[in-house]
């Protein structure tokens, strides 16, 4: 899915990256813990999220997670905003819930970047 | 933040994307755990050609007891650090788990010494883990 098919399906707002809506988007993680988004989310995905301080950006740039969409429609902080701009990384929001964001998205055929931790498997896809 | 720095530094030198990852999360925890537990610390890096090596130290709080706070979900964060996203209870477990090896000596009321060794792609480890 296109990630300005996620924003249209979410009437969300784009704050940063108006240059990647084309880029593909298959897969989402959603949690406001960032250690468990450090802990289980994989590169390349959707991080979906209530978070709007710069931790959010800062842990999506780590894993190289695709792009962030803020739900709950809470509007990132400045300082988010900007290093989002620095670092390359489309930062969308809406006013969805997180579960109804999860739900919408996985209707259209997205998926968890992973379905279940695995605790033994120490890369699990890393 | 210094886990956005190395990060960019490390890919600039050719380190693999999936390595460069795993020294970006362990960093990033180790950072989080420095702001929120310790007085100051510091964080220094060595790159060879097999592994990057990573020493976070710090002059803090200390842990009391490190297999406590290794076990997941065990926190002792407050507020402030779950207003950032974290305090999940999971920094330790996460940088063990994306660590190749990795040792932590503590001392209440003095600091915590933390090393953490991400091997770089074709390195079998050697021990327990590189056998099949």
């Amino acid at each position: 899915m296109q990630l300005d098919e996620i924003r249209e399906l979410l009437d969300a707002e784009v704050i940063i990256g108006h240059e990647k809506l084309g880029m593909e988007v298959n897969t989402a993680f959603g949690a406001d813990l960032m250690s468990d988004v450090l802990a289980f989310a994989r590169s390349g995905c959707l991080l979906i999220t209530g978070l709007t301080t710069p931790q959010s950006v800062r842990t999506a740039y780590a894993l190289d997670i695709a792009a962030i969409l803020i739900c709950r429609g809470k509007t990132p902080s400045d300082q988010a905003i900007e290093i989002a701009r620095e670092l390359g990384i489309p930062l969308l929001r809406t006013k969805y819930i997180l579960f109804e964001t999860c739900g919408r998205l996985y209707q259209q055929g997205i998926k968890g970047c992973i379905r279940e931790v695995c605790a033994e498997d120490k890369t699990c896809g890393m | 933040m210094v886990s956005s720095e190395i990060k960019k530094a490390l890919l600039a030198k050719g380190i693999p994307e999936k390595v460069v990852r795993k020294v970006a999360v362990v960093t990033f925890e180790a950072e989080v755990n420095i702001i929120s537990y310790a007085d100051q610390g510091t964080i220094h890096y060595h790159v060879s050609r097999e592994e990057v090596v990573i020493e976070a130290i710090d002059r803090g709080q200390g842990i009391p007891d490190i297999e406590l706070a290794q076990q997941e979900g065990y926190s002792t964060a407050d507020d402030t650090i779950r207003e950032m996203g974290f305090g999940a209870g999971m920094g330790l477990a996460n940088i063990k788990k994306f660590s190749d090896v990795f040792e932590i000596s503590s001392e209440v009321n003095k600091g915590t010494r933390l090393r953490s060794v991400i091997r770089i792609g074709g390195v079998p480890p050697s021990g327990e883990e590189g056998k099949q």
